[in-house]
Protein backbone atom coordinates (compact mmCIF):
# COMPACT_ATOMS: atom_id res chain seq x y z
CA UNK A 1 0.00 0.00 0.00
CA UNK A 2 2.74 2.42 0.93
CA UNK A 3 4.30 1.74 -2.46
CA UNK A 4 1.23 2.82 -4.39
CA UNK A 5 0.86 6.03 -2.43
CA UNK A 6 4.43 7.02 -3.06
CA UNK A 7 4.00 6.41 -6.83
CA UNK A 8 0.73 8.29 -6.99
CA UNK A 9 2.04 11.11 -4.79
CA UNK A 10 2.46 14.58 -6.33
CA UNK A 11 6.26 14.34 -6.19
CA UNK A 12 7.02 15.79 -9.71
CA UNK A 13 4.88 18.88 -9.10
CA UNK A 14 6.70 19.62 -5.87
CA UNK A 15 10.04 20.14 -7.67
CA UNK A 16 10.32 23.75 -8.89
CA UNK A 17 11.29 24.09 -12.57
CA UNK A 18 15.06 24.57 -12.88
CA UNK A 19 16.33 27.96 -14.08
CA UNK A 20 16.98 28.27 -17.81
CA UNK A 21 20.78 28.47 -17.55
CA UNK A 22 20.83 25.23 -15.63
CA UNK A 23 18.88 23.30 -18.23
CA UNK A 24 21.16 24.72 -20.95
CA UNK A 25 24.18 23.63 -18.98
CA UNK A 26 22.65 20.19 -18.50
CA UNK A 27 21.96 19.90 -22.23
CA UNK A 28 25.53 20.94 -23.01
CA UNK A 29 26.94 18.48 -20.51
CA UNK A 30 24.86 15.71 -22.03
CA UNK A 31 25.99 16.63 -25.56
CA UNK A 32 29.58 16.75 -24.39
CA UNK A 33 29.53 13.33 -22.72
CA UNK A 34 27.78 11.74 -25.68
CA UNK A 35 29.56 13.25 -28.67
CA UNK A 36 32.78 14.98 -27.63
CA UNK A 37 34.02 12.75 -24.86
CA UNK A 38 34.49 9.44 -26.77
CA UNK A 39 36.78 10.88 -29.48
CA UNK A 40 38.75 12.85 -26.88
CA UNK A 41 39.30 9.75 -24.75
CA UNK A 42 40.37 7.64 -27.74
CA UNK A 43 42.68 10.38 -29.00
CA UNK A 44 44.24 10.76 -25.58
CA UNK A 45 44.88 7.01 -25.46
CA UNK A 46 46.46 6.94 -28.91
CA UNK A 47 48.71 9.91 -28.19
CA UNK A 48 49.70 8.23 -24.92
CA UNK A 49 50.67 5.02 -26.73
CA UNK A 50 52.62 7.03 -29.30
CA UNK A 51 54.44 8.89 -26.52
CA UNK A 52 55.37 5.62 -24.80
CA UNK A 53 56.56 3.95 -27.99
CA UNK A 54 58.70 6.84 -29.20
CA UNK A 55 60.16 8.09 -25.95
CA UNK A 56 62.82 5.41 -25.86
CA UNK A 57 66.23 6.73 -26.95
CA UNK A 58 67.03 5.85 -30.56
CA UNK A 59 63.40 5.81 -31.68
CA UNK A 60 63.06 6.62 -35.38
CA UNK A 61 60.10 8.99 -34.90
CA UNK A 62 59.74 11.78 -32.31
CA UNK A 63 57.14 11.43 -29.52
CA UNK A 64 54.26 13.98 -29.46
CA UNK A 65 55.87 16.05 -26.72
CA UNK A 66 58.98 16.38 -28.88
CA UNK A 67 56.86 17.29 -31.94
CA UNK A 68 55.17 20.13 -30.11
CA UNK A 69 58.45 21.43 -28.71
CA UNK A 70 60.13 21.31 -32.15
CA UNK A 71 57.28 22.96 -34.03
CA UNK A 72 56.13 25.45 -31.42
CA UNK A 73 57.20 28.39 -33.57
CA UNK A 74 55.23 27.07 -36.55
CA UNK A 75 52.17 26.50 -34.41
CA UNK A 76 52.05 29.92 -32.77
CA UNK A 77 53.03 31.89 -35.86
CA UNK A 78 51.11 30.53 -38.83
CA UNK A 79 51.31 33.80 -40.80
CA UNK A 80 55.02 34.71 -40.85
CA UNK A 81 56.51 35.53 -44.23
CA UNK A 82 60.26 35.50 -44.73
CA UNK A 83 59.98 35.51 -48.51
CA UNK A 84 60.34 32.61 -50.95
CA UNK A 85 59.25 29.24 -49.59
CA UNK A 86 59.88 30.29 -46.00
CA UNK A 87 56.36 31.24 -45.03
CA UNK A 88 53.97 30.19 -42.24
CA UNK A 89 51.87 27.05 -42.41
CA UNK A 90 48.68 29.05 -42.93
CA UNK A 91 50.14 30.51 -46.16
CA UNK A 92 51.29 27.06 -47.25
CA UNK A 93 47.81 25.63 -46.78
CA UNK A 94 46.13 28.63 -48.40
CA UNK A 95 48.38 28.25 -51.45
CA UNK A 96 47.35 24.60 -51.74
CA UNK A 97 43.69 25.49 -51.20
CA UNK A 98 43.88 28.07 -53.97
CA UNK A 99 45.12 25.46 -56.45
CA UNK A 100 42.41 23.06 -55.29
CA UNK A 101 39.78 25.79 -55.65
CA UNK A 102 40.68 26.50 -59.29
CA UNK A 103 41.02 22.87 -60.31
CA UNK A 104 37.95 21.76 -58.39
CA UNK A 105 35.70 24.55 -59.68
CA UNK A 106 36.68 23.75 -63.26
CA UNK A 107 35.99 20.08 -62.54
CA UNK A 108 32.56 20.93 -61.10
CA UNK A 109 31.55 22.96 -64.16
CA UNK A 110 32.89 20.50 -66.71
CA UNK A 111 31.88 17.43 -64.70
CA UNK A 112 28.26 18.44 -64.15
CA UNK A 113 27.90 19.50 -67.81
CA UNK A 114 29.36 16.25 -69.11
CA UNK A 115 27.34 14.29 -66.57
CA UNK A 116 24.13 15.91 -67.78
CA UNK A 117 25.08 15.17 -71.39
CA UNK A 118 25.87 11.53 -70.67
CA UNK A 119 22.78 11.19 -68.47
CA UNK A 120 20.47 12.65 -71.08
CA UNK A 121 21.76 11.18 -74.30
CA UNK A 122 22.13 7.46 -74.81
CA UNK A 123 24.39 8.14 -77.76
CA UNK A 124 26.74 10.26 -75.64
CA UNK A 125 26.69 7.55 -72.97
CA UNK A 126 27.70 4.87 -75.44
CA UNK A 127 30.37 7.07 -76.98
CA UNK A 128 31.91 8.58 -73.87
CA UNK A 129 31.41 6.03 -71.12
CA UNK A 130 34.17 3.62 -72.24
CA UNK A 131 36.62 6.54 -72.43
CA UNK A 132 35.62 7.73 -68.95
CA UNK A 133 35.91 4.25 -67.51
CA UNK A 134 39.48 3.90 -68.80
CA UNK A 135 40.68 7.42 -67.99
CA UNK A 136 39.29 7.47 -64.47
CA UNK A 137 41.59 4.63 -63.47
CA UNK A 138 44.72 6.61 -64.38
CA UNK A 139 46.36 7.70 -61.09
CA UNK A 140 46.46 11.49 -60.60
CA UNK A 141 50.24 11.77 -60.59
CA UNK A 142 50.51 9.96 -63.90
CA UNK A 143 48.91 13.05 -65.47
CA UNK A 144 51.57 15.37 -64.07
CA UNK A 145 54.39 14.82 -66.59
CA UNK A 146 52.06 15.17 -69.57
CA UNK A 147 50.47 18.31 -68.16
CA UNK A 148 53.91 19.78 -67.41
CA UNK A 149 54.80 19.10 -71.02
CA UNK A 150 51.60 20.71 -72.19
CA UNK A 151 51.47 23.78 -69.95
CA UNK A 152 55.25 24.37 -69.61
CA UNK A 153 54.55 25.73 -66.13
CA UNK A 154 54.14 24.12 -62.73
CA UNK A 155 51.10 25.95 -61.36
CA UNK A 156 48.65 25.26 -64.21
CA UNK A 157 49.93 21.68 -64.27
CA UNK A 158 49.03 21.22 -60.61
CA UNK A 159 45.60 22.72 -61.23
CA UNK A 160 45.12 20.39 -64.18
CA UNK A 161 45.98 17.38 -62.03
CA UNK A 162 43.31 18.46 -59.51
CA UNK A 163 40.83 18.95 -62.32
CA UNK A 164 41.42 15.57 -63.91
CA UNK A 165 41.30 13.83 -60.52
CA UNK A 166 38.06 15.38 -59.32
CA UNK A 167 36.09 15.27 -62.54
CA UNK A 168 35.38 11.51 -62.86
CA UNK A 169 33.25 10.96 -59.76
CA UNK A 170 31.37 14.18 -60.58
CA UNK A 171 30.60 13.06 -64.13
CA UNK A 172 29.62 9.56 -63.13
CA UNK A 173 27.40 10.55 -60.20
CA UNK A 174 25.71 13.33 -62.14
CA UNK A 175 24.85 11.04 -65.02
CA UNK A 176 23.50 8.38 -62.67
CA UNK A 177 21.40 11.05 -60.96
CA UNK A 178 19.98 12.26 -64.27
CA UNK A 179 19.20 8.71 -65.36
CA UNK A 180 17.40 8.01 -62.10
CA UNK A 181 14.97 10.92 -62.30
CA UNK A 182 11.60 9.26 -61.66
CA UNK A 183 9.33 9.00 -64.68
CA UNK A 184 6.64 10.80 -62.65
CA UNK A 185 8.69 14.00 -62.46
CA UNK A 186 9.10 13.92 -66.23
CA UNK A 187 5.36 13.41 -66.60
CA UNK A 188 4.62 16.35 -64.32
CA UNK A 189 6.90 18.47 -66.48
CA UNK A 190 5.18 17.25 -69.63
CA UNK A 191 1.68 17.94 -68.29
CA UNK A 192 2.54 21.54 -67.35
CA UNK A 193 4.58 21.82 -70.57
CA UNK A 194 7.92 22.96 -69.22
CA UNK A 195 10.34 23.73 -72.03
CA UNK A 196 13.88 22.37 -72.16
CA UNK A 197 15.51 25.17 -70.19
CA UNK A 198 12.79 25.20 -67.53
CA UNK A 199 12.98 21.42 -67.26
CA UNK A 200 16.75 21.61 -66.78
CA UNK A 201 16.62 24.17 -63.95
CA UNK A 202 13.37 23.23 -62.25
CA UNK A 203 13.30 19.45 -62.47
CA UNK A 204 16.54 17.92 -63.70
CA UNK A 205 19.13 19.69 -61.54
CA UNK A 206 17.17 19.57 -58.27
CA UNK A 207 16.12 15.96 -58.85
CA UNK A 208 19.71 14.90 -59.52
CA UNK A 209 21.18 17.14 -56.80
CA UNK A 210 21.59 14.43 -54.14
CA UNK A 211 23.63 12.35 -56.60
CA UNK A 212 25.56 15.35 -57.87
CA UNK A 213 26.54 16.28 -54.35
CA UNK A 214 27.78 12.83 -53.50
CA UNK A 215 29.99 13.13 -56.59
CA UNK A 216 31.14 16.57 -55.47
CA UNK A 217 32.05 15.21 -52.05
CA UNK A 218 34.12 12.37 -53.44
CA UNK A 219 35.68 14.86 -55.87
CA UNK A 220 36.79 17.32 -53.21
CA UNK A 221 38.34 14.53 -51.16
CA UNK A 222 40.28 13.25 -54.16
CA UNK A 223 41.47 16.77 -55.07
CA UNK A 224 42.93 17.23 -51.64
CA UNK A 225 44.66 13.85 -51.90
CA UNK A 226 46.08 14.76 -55.28
CA UNK A 227 47.30 18.26 -54.46
CA UNK A 228 49.65 17.08 -51.71
CA UNK A 229 51.27 14.57 -54.03
CA UNK A 230 51.43 16.97 -56.97
CA UNK A 231 53.00 19.75 -54.91
CA UNK A 232 55.72 17.43 -53.69
CA UNK A 233 56.84 17.18 -57.28
CA UNK A 234 56.30 20.72 -58.55
CA UNK A 235 57.76 22.67 -55.59
CA UNK A 236 56.99 26.26 -54.63
CA UNK A 237 54.72 27.37 -51.80
CA UNK A 238 52.20 24.73 -50.74
CA UNK A 239 51.70 22.23 -47.97
CA UNK A 240 52.77 19.32 -50.19
CA UNK A 241 56.14 20.82 -50.96
CA UNK A 242 56.50 21.89 -47.33
CA UNK A 243 56.31 18.21 -46.35
CA UNK A 244 58.84 17.22 -49.00
CA UNK A 245 61.14 20.04 -47.99
CA UNK A 246 60.90 19.03 -44.33
CA UNK A 247 61.80 15.46 -45.26
CA UNK A 248 64.87 16.63 -47.17
CA UNK A 249 65.91 18.68 -44.13
CA UNK A 250 65.10 15.77 -41.75
CA UNK A 251 62.58 17.88 -39.82
CA UNK A 252 60.31 14.97 -38.95
CA UNK A 253 58.33 16.98 -36.39
CA UNK A 254 57.38 19.50 -39.08
CA UNK A 255 56.09 16.66 -41.25
CA UNK A 256 53.92 15.35 -38.45
CA UNK A 257 52.46 18.79 -37.76
CA UNK A 258 51.77 19.28 -41.47
CA UNK A 259 50.00 15.90 -41.64
CA UNK A 260 47.70 16.95 -38.82
CA UNK A 261 46.86 20.16 -40.68
CA UNK A 262 46.31 18.32 -43.96
CA UNK A 263 43.93 15.93 -42.25
CA UNK A 264 41.95 18.68 -40.55
CA UNK A 265 41.67 20.73 -43.76
CA UNK A 266 40.58 17.67 -45.74
CA UNK A 267 37.95 16.94 -43.14
CA UNK A 268 36.69 20.53 -43.24
CA UNK A 269 36.52 20.48 -47.06
CA UNK A 270 34.43 17.31 -46.96
CA UNK A 271 32.11 18.72 -44.29
CA UNK A 272 31.71 22.00 -46.18
CA UNK A 273 30.61 20.31 -49.39
CA UNK A 274 28.27 18.04 -47.40
CA UNK A 275 26.81 21.06 -45.63
CA UNK A 276 26.27 22.97 -48.88
CA UNK A 277 24.67 19.86 -50.36
CA UNK A 278 22.33 19.52 -47.45
CA UNK A 279 21.29 23.15 -47.71
CA UNK A 280 20.82 23.07 -51.48
CA UNK A 281 18.87 19.81 -51.57
CA UNK A 282 16.88 20.68 -48.45
CA UNK A 283 17.88 17.60 -46.59
CA UNK A 284 17.22 15.12 -49.37
CA UNK A 285 20.99 14.61 -49.70
CA UNK A 286 22.70 12.58 -46.96
CA UNK A 287 25.24 14.62 -44.98
CA UNK B 1 -27.71 14.15 -77.11
CA UNK B 2 -25.20 16.97 -77.38
CA UNK B 3 -21.68 16.58 -78.71
CA UNK B 4 -19.63 14.75 -76.03
CA UNK B 5 -17.05 16.82 -74.18
CA UNK B 6 -14.51 14.04 -74.14
CA UNK B 7 -14.62 11.35 -76.73
CA UNK B 8 -12.44 8.26 -76.94
CA UNK B 9 -13.00 6.60 -80.26
CA UNK B 10 -11.81 3.28 -81.59
CA UNK B 11 -8.61 3.31 -79.57
CA UNK B 12 -6.28 0.36 -80.07
CA UNK B 13 -3.02 0.10 -78.21
CA UNK B 14 -0.22 -2.38 -78.62
CA UNK B 15 3.23 -2.35 -77.09
CA UNK B 16 6.04 -3.87 -79.05
CA UNK B 17 9.04 -5.08 -77.16
CA UNK B 18 11.80 -7.19 -78.61
CA UNK B 19 9.81 -7.94 -81.78
CA UNK B 20 6.85 -9.29 -79.79
CA UNK B 21 3.69 -7.22 -80.13
CA UNK B 22 1.45 -7.27 -77.11
CA UNK B 23 -2.07 -5.95 -77.74
CA UNK B 24 -3.29 -4.14 -74.64
CA UNK B 25 -6.42 -2.29 -75.76
CA UNK B 26 -8.80 -3.20 -78.52
CA UNK B 27 -11.49 -0.88 -79.84
CA UNK B 28 -12.12 1.27 -76.78
CA UNK B 29 -15.01 3.72 -77.30
CA UNK B 30 -16.30 6.11 -74.66
CA UNK B 31 -18.12 9.43 -74.69
CA UNK B 32 -18.12 11.62 -71.60
CA UNK B 33 -20.35 14.64 -71.10
CA UNK B 34 -19.21 17.87 -69.53
CA UNK B 35 -19.32 17.75 -65.73
CA UNK B 36 -19.60 13.98 -65.61
CA UNK B 37 -17.70 11.89 -63.08
CA UNK B 38 -16.57 8.63 -64.68
CA UNK B 39 -14.81 5.74 -62.98
CA UNK B 40 -12.80 3.18 -64.87
CA UNK B 41 -12.68 -0.12 -63.05
CA UNK B 42 -11.13 -3.45 -63.90
CA UNK B 43 -8.61 -5.99 -62.71
CA UNK B 44 -5.01 -4.91 -62.52
CA UNK B 45 -3.20 -5.23 -65.81
CA UNK B 46 -6.37 -4.71 -67.86
CA UNK B 47 -5.13 -1.47 -69.36
CA UNK B 48 -7.10 1.15 -67.40
CA UNK B 49 -3.96 3.16 -66.79
CA UNK B 50 -3.13 2.92 -70.47
CA UNK B 51 -6.51 4.46 -71.33
CA UNK B 52 -5.88 7.28 -68.87
CA UNK B 53 -2.37 7.89 -70.18
CA UNK B 54 -3.70 8.07 -73.72
CA UNK B 55 -6.26 10.68 -72.67
CA UNK B 56 -3.50 12.54 -70.81
CA UNK B 57 -1.38 12.44 -73.95
CA UNK B 58 1.52 10.70 -72.21
CA UNK B 59 1.01 7.72 -74.51
CA UNK B 60 -0.06 7.73 -78.14
CA UNK B 61 -2.67 5.21 -79.22
CA UNK B 62 -1.64 2.79 -81.93
CA UNK B 63 -4.84 3.70 -83.74
CA UNK B 64 -7.94 5.69 -82.95
CA UNK B 65 -7.95 8.93 -81.04
CA UNK B 66 -9.18 11.14 -78.24
CA UNK B 67 -11.03 14.44 -78.66
CA UNK B 68 -11.42 16.86 -75.76
CA UNK B 69 -13.71 19.85 -76.27
CA UNK B 70 -13.44 19.62 -80.04
CA UNK B 71 -9.66 19.23 -80.16
CA UNK B 72 -7.66 16.09 -80.79
CA UNK B 73 -5.23 15.07 -78.07
CA UNK B 74 -1.70 14.50 -79.28
CA UNK B 75 0.49 15.67 -76.41
CA UNK B 76 0.19 16.17 -72.65
CA UNK B 77 -1.14 19.49 -71.44
CA UNK B 78 -2.59 21.29 -68.44
CA UNK B 79 -6.13 21.06 -69.86
CA UNK B 80 -5.96 17.36 -68.88
CA UNK B 81 -4.43 17.61 -65.41
CA UNK B 82 -3.32 14.35 -63.90
CA UNK B 83 -3.31 13.27 -60.26
CA UNK B 84 -0.82 10.45 -59.93
CA UNK B 85 -1.25 7.46 -57.70
CA UNK B 86 1.92 8.20 -55.76
CA UNK B 87 1.22 11.97 -55.66
CA UNK B 88 4.54 12.73 -57.47
CA UNK B 89 5.16 15.97 -55.65
CA UNK B 90 8.64 17.36 -56.19
CA UNK B 91 10.43 16.62 -52.90
CA UNK B 92 12.67 19.70 -52.98
CA UNK B 93 9.72 22.11 -53.24
CA UNK B 94 7.37 23.11 -50.43
CA UNK B 95 3.63 22.50 -50.59
CA UNK B 96 3.11 26.03 -51.89
CA UNK B 97 5.91 25.79 -54.44
CA UNK B 98 4.61 22.47 -55.75
CA UNK B 99 1.41 24.20 -56.81
CA UNK B 100 3.25 27.34 -57.81
CA UNK B 101 5.46 25.57 -60.36
CA UNK B 102 2.33 24.66 -62.34
CA UNK B 103 0.48 27.95 -61.84
CA UNK B 104 3.51 30.04 -62.79
CA UNK B 105 3.98 28.16 -66.02
CA UNK B 106 0.34 28.01 -67.08
CA UNK B 107 -0.77 31.53 -66.17
CA UNK B 108 2.45 33.34 -67.08
CA UNK B 109 1.46 36.59 -68.75
CA UNK B 110 -2.24 35.90 -68.16
CA UNK B 111 -2.46 36.68 -64.47
CA UNK B 112 -0.47 39.04 -62.26
CA UNK B 113 1.83 37.72 -59.53
CA UNK B 114 -0.72 38.65 -56.88
CA UNK B 115 -3.54 36.92 -58.75
CA UNK B 116 -1.37 33.82 -59.15
CA UNK B 117 -0.61 33.84 -55.43
CA UNK B 118 -4.28 34.15 -54.54
CA UNK B 119 -5.10 31.34 -56.93
CA UNK B 120 -2.49 29.03 -55.41
CA UNK B 121 -3.74 29.79 -51.91
CA UNK B 122 -7.35 29.33 -53.00
CA UNK B 123 -6.66 25.85 -54.37
CA UNK B 124 -4.64 24.77 -51.35
CA UNK B 125 -7.43 26.07 -49.17
CA UNK B 126 -9.96 24.01 -51.11
CA UNK B 127 -8.10 20.80 -50.13
CA UNK B 128 -7.61 22.11 -46.57
CA UNK B 129 -3.85 22.41 -46.85
CA UNK B 130 -3.35 26.12 -46.18
CA UNK B 131 -1.89 25.35 -42.78
CA UNK B 132 1.16 23.61 -44.27
CA UNK B 133 2.27 25.92 -47.08
CA UNK B 134 5.95 25.86 -46.17
CA UNK B 135 6.24 22.18 -45.38
CA UNK B 136 8.23 19.85 -47.60
CA UNK B 137 6.52 16.73 -48.95
CA UNK B 138 8.68 14.54 -46.69
CA UNK B 139 7.23 16.32 -43.67
CA UNK B 140 3.55 15.65 -44.39
CA UNK B 141 1.45 12.47 -44.40
CA UNK B 142 0.47 10.46 -47.46
CA UNK B 143 -3.07 11.79 -47.40
CA UNK B 144 -1.81 15.37 -47.24
CA UNK B 145 0.54 14.76 -50.17
CA UNK B 146 -2.35 13.50 -52.24
CA UNK B 147 -4.36 16.61 -51.30
CA UNK B 148 -1.54 18.78 -52.59
CA UNK B 149 -1.44 16.68 -55.76
CA UNK B 150 -5.17 17.33 -56.21
CA UNK B 151 -4.71 21.05 -55.53
CA UNK B 152 -1.94 21.19 -58.14
CA UNK B 153 -4.20 19.52 -60.69
CA UNK B 154 -7.20 21.74 -59.87
CA UNK B 155 -5.02 24.85 -60.06
CA UNK B 156 -4.37 24.09 -63.73
CA UNK B 157 -8.09 24.73 -64.42
CA UNK B 158 -8.29 21.54 -66.45
CA UNK B 159 -11.05 20.71 -68.87
CA UNK B 160 -10.77 17.13 -67.71
CA UNK B 161 -9.36 16.01 -64.40
CA UNK B 162 -7.64 12.63 -64.62
CA UNK B 163 -7.22 10.67 -61.41
CA UNK B 164 -4.98 7.59 -61.54
CA UNK B 165 -5.96 5.54 -58.48
CA UNK B 166 -5.68 8.69 -56.41
CA UNK B 167 -6.51 7.03 -53.10
CA UNK B 168 -4.90 3.65 -53.76
CA UNK B 169 -1.89 4.20 -51.53
CA UNK B 170 -3.84 5.54 -48.55
CA UNK B 171 -5.24 3.81 -45.47
CA UNK B 172 -9.00 3.22 -45.35
CA UNK B 173 -9.89 6.11 -43.03
CA UNK B 174 -7.81 8.70 -44.87
CA UNK B 175 -9.21 7.38 -48.14
CA UNK B 176 -12.81 7.84 -47.00
CA UNK B 177 -12.02 11.33 -45.80
CA UNK B 178 -10.44 12.32 -49.11
CA UNK B 179 -13.28 10.78 -51.09
CA UNK B 180 -15.73 13.01 -49.21
CA UNK B 181 -13.49 15.97 -49.92
CA UNK B 182 -13.36 15.17 -53.63
CA UNK B 183 -17.19 14.86 -53.72
CA UNK B 184 -17.52 18.26 -52.05
CA UNK B 185 -15.07 19.88 -54.48
CA UNK B 186 -16.80 18.18 -57.39
CA UNK B 187 -20.21 19.54 -56.35
CA UNK B 188 -18.63 23.01 -56.22
CA UNK B 189 -16.64 23.00 -59.44
CA UNK B 190 -18.61 20.57 -61.64
CA UNK B 191 -15.42 19.26 -63.20
CA UNK B 192 -15.31 16.57 -65.81
CA UNK B 193 -13.47 13.75 -64.09
CA UNK B 194 -12.09 10.43 -65.20
CA UNK B 195 -10.88 8.27 -62.36
CA UNK B 196 -9.17 4.90 -62.29
CA UNK B 197 -9.88 2.67 -59.34
CA UNK B 198 -10.14 -0.90 -58.24
CA UNK B 199 -12.26 -0.07 -55.25
CA UNK B 200 -15.90 -0.96 -55.93
CA UNK B 201 -17.32 1.21 -53.11
CA UNK B 202 -15.27 4.16 -54.22
CA UNK B 203 -16.51 3.81 -57.77
CA UNK B 204 -20.19 3.62 -56.79
CA UNK B 205 -19.93 6.42 -54.26
CA UNK B 206 -18.19 8.94 -56.49
CA UNK B 207 -19.28 8.25 -60.05
CA UNK B 208 -22.09 9.19 -62.36
CA UNK B 209 -21.11 6.25 -64.54
CA UNK B 210 -18.87 3.27 -63.98
CA UNK B 211 -16.99 1.95 -66.96
CA UNK B 212 -16.00 -1.67 -66.46
CA UNK B 213 -13.16 -3.10 -68.47
CA UNK B 214 -12.64 -6.68 -69.57
CA UNK B 215 -9.40 -8.48 -68.85
CA UNK B 216 -6.44 -8.07 -71.16
CA UNK B 217 -4.84 -8.76 -73.52
CA UNK B 218 -6.95 -6.80 -76.01
CA UNK B 219 -9.00 -5.34 -73.18
CA UNK B 220 -12.01 -3.23 -73.98
CA UNK B 221 -15.06 -1.77 -72.27
CA UNK B 222 -17.27 -4.61 -71.10
CA UNK B 223 -20.14 -2.78 -69.50
CA UNK B 224 -21.15 0.75 -68.52
CA UNK B 225 -23.25 1.24 -65.42
CA UNK B 226 -25.22 4.42 -64.77
CA UNK B 227 -25.23 5.33 -61.10
CA UNK B 228 -28.51 7.07 -60.49
CA UNK B 229 -28.06 8.14 -56.89
CA UNK B 230 -28.97 11.64 -55.71
CA UNK B 231 -26.19 14.01 -54.72
CA UNK B 232 -24.87 14.98 -52.25
CA UNK B 233 -24.20 11.38 -51.35
CA UNK B 234 -23.54 10.25 -47.83
CA UNK B 235 -21.61 7.04 -47.33
CA UNK B 236 -23.48 6.15 -44.12
CA UNK B 237 -26.95 6.60 -45.58
CA UNK B 238 -25.99 4.82 -48.78
CA UNK B 239 -24.75 1.80 -46.89
CA UNK B 240 -28.39 0.75 -46.35
CA UNK B 241 -29.71 2.05 -49.65
CA UNK B 242 -31.10 -0.72 -51.85
CA UNK B 243 -29.99 0.97 -55.09
CA UNK B 244 -26.46 1.39 -53.76
CA UNK B 245 -26.32 -2.29 -52.86
CA UNK B 246 -27.66 -3.16 -56.28
CA UNK B 247 -25.01 -1.08 -58.13
CA UNK B 248 -22.33 -2.51 -55.94
CA UNK B 249 -23.54 -6.01 -56.73
CA UNK B 250 -23.57 -5.23 -60.46
CA UNK B 251 -19.93 -4.17 -60.42
CA UNK B 252 -18.88 -7.06 -58.22
CA UNK B 253 -20.59 -9.61 -60.40
CA UNK B 254 -18.95 -8.12 -63.48
CA UNK B 255 -15.52 -8.30 -61.87
CA UNK B 256 -15.80 -11.65 -60.14
CA UNK B 257 -18.18 -13.63 -62.34
CA UNK B 258 -17.99 -12.35 -65.89
CA UNK B 259 -14.35 -11.26 -65.78
CA UNK B 260 -12.95 -13.63 -63.23
CA UNK B 261 -9.21 -13.42 -63.22
CA UNK B 262 -8.00 -16.99 -62.88
CA UNK B 263 -6.05 -17.49 -66.02
CA UNK B 264 -2.69 -16.05 -64.95
CA UNK B 265 -2.61 -18.18 -61.80
CA UNK B 266 -3.35 -21.34 -63.78
CA UNK B 267 -0.72 -20.37 -66.29
CA UNK B 268 1.84 -19.69 -63.56
CA UNK B 269 1.17 -23.12 -62.05
CA UNK B 270 1.57 -24.77 -65.42
CA UNK B 271 4.82 -22.93 -65.97
CA UNK B 272 6.35 -23.62 -62.56
CA UNK B 273 7.55 -27.20 -63.07
CA UNK B 274 8.84 -26.26 -66.49
CA UNK B 275 10.92 -23.41 -65.04
CA UNK B 276 12.27 -25.65 -62.31
CA UNK B 277 13.34 -28.18 -64.91
CA UNK B 278 15.02 -25.43 -66.93
CA UNK B 279 17.01 -24.04 -64.02
CA UNK B 280 18.10 -27.55 -63.04
CA UNK B 281 19.26 -28.10 -66.59
CA UNK B 282 21.20 -24.83 -66.42
CA UNK B 283 22.97 -25.99 -63.31
CA UNK B 284 23.98 -29.26 -64.87
CA UNK B 285 25.37 -27.52 -67.92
Amino acid sequence: MSNTTSIAGPAPAAVPPPPAWRSHAAAFAQYFTRHALPPLVVMGLLVGIWELLCRAPGAALPPPSQVIADTWELIVEPFFDNGGNDVGLAWQILASLERVAYGYLLAVIAGVSLGVLVGQSTWALRGLDPIFQVLRTVPPLAWLPISLAGFQDSNPSAIFVIFITAIWPIIINTSVGIRNIPEDYRNVARVIRLNGVEYFWKIMLPAAAPYIFSGLRIGVGLSWLAIIAAEMLIGGVGIGFFIWDAWNASRISDIILALVYVGVVGFLLDRTVAWVGKRVTRGTSPA
Amino acid sequence: MSQPYLSISRVDMAFTRGGVTNPVLKDVNLDIQRGEYISLIGHSGCGKSTVLNIVAGLLRATSGGVIVDGREVNSPGPDRALVFQNHSLLPWLTVYQNVEIAVQKIFKGKRSAAEQRDWILHNLDMVSMSHALDRLPAEISGGMKQRVGIARALAMEPKVLLLDEPFGALDALTRAHLQDEVMRIQSELQNTVMMITHDVDEAVLLSDRIVMMTNGPSATIGQVLDIDLPRPRDRLELADDARYTHYRHEVLSFLYEKQRKVEPIARARARAPEAAARSAGGLRA
